[in-house]
């Protein structure tokens, strides 16, 4: 339970960094620590592959690309982007904490249900996960894998007009 | 020993396998480029530091003293917080990729002293925490304010991801021969007979000497060099191009910091390499205990060799580990610096692809074994291989004739491209 408030506390100040913070090159460190501190709390739930493939994915790749582009496109100091006061600041505050609202009430429910917060050893292992990804999902899993193809080629001729 | 180990707490058991994992790799640190120095001098023909020490042993550490007292200069315009915090962010992995590595037996009475943690996902965790090794090139590139650094940082981003691929590619082959993701139980399948004949038994089936082992570790092998930015890959650190890249702006101890960061890392992907393709803590492709019930004549010597094999396991792995960093030195004395675009097309047309036909190669290799027995096996993975070799053919007379690329490849020799102007300065605006 303390490993899991440190935790949740880094995470949560991690988050708010991402928003708060005027420099985009800050905003994406914090976004990377959020992903981070994110896998650590799937590894003490019991899912290591997830927690694992969190890093991976992003905060190994997508991230390393997100710093690319920004210090690619040199998107400079602190002072680059300043918003002024509207009442749709207001609106947006009032509708981010509706969907919060939602979010929880159908959550909450569901965490009050269950007294142990961690899977069963080797629910999320690989064997498993990998056995229900080949059986009973390969159809999705298979649609997935072309449309990350048609993706690629897609990009490959919006890049390059002349082959 | 061990039974007060395993009635610990999981943390204290999992901080003391730390603690004699990582101090002997901090200590060995200055071995290394001691090690390092010697043999590159004596390979390009020079005497390297003997002075300090028998053999200028100590020399590393009268360098580690100067280091620590050097000025340490922050520049004026640096971000301060990324730019004190990127080091220690390039330590971290390279000292955390070893939380999986096996450096001793997984059987016996040495098996809970390793690895820190034998979680079910060895080989991604390895994949996760080296892919994060960017962040401390890419930040201390952005943090300097220097657009040398910033240039090396973002080659540095560039090559990591691009080698990721192939690196991940290369792995799922060898996990795909397993069966597990598990480093031990890598190590177990390495101990099997060799190429699955049982009558082989005496030797180990190190994942070398498979014919699709081989290409997965060649190129395991040129993908690791890259990771690490060591040459023929050290781009980001190009001094001829780009000063010192990313670490221009660092000095005195924050310099050293990366410095022991990418020997730590060397080090640790060569103990990656030994786990998964040299049979990890075996000190030779040879199951003694086969020989000892096979050859009575020989069952003395093989005992022998089998407990030695067994107790002094550490050894035999730091040896691999240390044959891997030779390794290492050697291809920097060799070959000179890659190109940005031949690094980058080596990687994404010669690696990944390779890596991905021995993929379906090992695929094929497995359902043959499965069916037909170890031949089926051999059968199937020549027949791949094979196969694979005639789209490649394919492939190559297709673009050919379609002149597909012709061009980059006319560029290469266009030799107006290479003549410059000469300005003569005392002749006014004249070039001659």
């Amino acid at each position: 339970m303390t490993t899991f408030t440190v935790l949740a506390i880094v995470a949560v100040l991690a988050a708010l960094g991402v928003v708060l913070f005027s420099s985009p090159v800050r905003s994406a460190i914090c976004l990377v620590v959020n992903f981070f501190v994110l896998a650590f709390v799937y590894f003490i739930l019991n899912a290591e592959l997830l927690g694992i493939t969190q890093i991976i994915v992003y905060t190994g790749a997508i991230m390393v690309l997100f710093l690319f582009v920004i210090m690619l496109l040199n998107l400079g100091g602190p002072q680059a982007w300043k918003e002024r006061r509207e009442f749709r600041t207001v609106l947006g505050f009032g509708f981010g904490a509706a969907l919060a609202g939602v979010i929880a009430s159908q959550l909450i429910t569901h965490f009050r249900e269950h007294s142990r917060p961690f899977a069963d050893d080797g629910y999320g292992s690989p064997q498993a996960i990998g056995r229900v990804l080949f059986t009973q999902y390969v159809w999705p899993f298979e649609v997935a894998s072309v449309l990350l193809l048609v993706g690629i080629v897609g990009s490959i001729l919006l890049a390059k007009r002349k082959l | 020993m061990t039974d007060w180990l395993i009635q610990q707490s999981p943390a204290i058991q999992a901080t003391v396998r730390v603690l004699v994992f990582v101090l002997p790799l901090l200590l060995l640190v200055p071995g290394l480029i001691w090690w390092e120095r010697r043999l590159l001098s004596w390979m390009q023909d020079r005497i390297g530091p003997n002075r300090v020490g028998p053999f200028g042993l100590l020399q590393p550490i009268a360098d580690g003293v100067k280091l620590f007292f050097k000025e340490d200069i922050t520049p004026s315009t640096v971000d301060r917080a990324i730019y004190f915090v990127a080091p220690a962010v390039a330590l971290f992995p390279a000292f955390a990729i070893g939380g999986t590595l096996p450096w001793g037996p997984h059987y016996g009475p040495l098996m809970h002293w390793t690895p820190i943690a034998n979680v079910n996902i060895g080989i991604l965790y390895v994949l996760a925490i080296s892919s994060l090794g960017v962040y401390g090139v890419v930040l201390s590139g952005y943090a300097s304010n220097n657009k040398y650094s910033l240039l090396g940082g973002l080659r540095s981003s560039a090559q990591l991801i691009s080698y990721e691929l192939a690196m991940g590619v290369s792995l799922a082959c060898m996990v795909m021969a397993t069966g597990s993701l598990k480093m031990t139980d890598m190590i177990a399948a390495q101990m099997e007979p060799l190429w699955g004949i049982q009558s082989l038994g005496w030797l180990q089936n190190w994942f070398l000497f498979t014919p699709f082992g081989l290409i997965s570790a060649v190129v395991f092998l040129i993908c690791m060099v890259a990771e690490t930015n060591r040459t023929p890959f050290d781009l980001p650190e190009a001094e001829n191009e780009i000063i010192a890249g990313y670490h221009t702006e660092y000095s005195s101890m924050k310099f050293a910091v990366f410095f022991m960061g990418e020997y730590a890392t060397m080090f640790v992907f060569s103990g990656v390499f030994a786990t998964v393709f040299l049979g990890g803590w075996n000190l030779l492709p040879i199951n003694w205990d086969v020989v000892a019930a096979q050859v009575p004549a020989l069952a003395g010597i093989a005992r022998a060799m089998d407990g030695l094999t067994y107790w002094l396991a550490p050894i035999w792995f730091l040896g691999k580990c240390a044959t891997g960093i030779t390794f290492y030195i050697w291809l920097r004395a060799t070959l000179p610096r890659l190109r940005y675009d031949q690094l980058m097309s080596l990687g994404w047309k010669s690696l990944l692809p390779l890596a991905v036909a021995n993929f379906i190669v090992v695929a094929i290799w497995i359902m043959g074994t499965k069916l037909y027995g170890p031949g089926g096996g051999w059968a199937g993975g020549l027949l791949g291989l094979a196969i694979v070799y005639a789209l490649y053919l394919n492939f190559v007379s297709a673009t050919r004739k379609s002149g597909w690329g012709a061009k980059d490849r006319l560029a290469m020799v266009d030799k107006s491209a290479r003549t410059i102007d000469l300005v003569d300065p005392n002749v006014a605006g004249g070039t001659r």
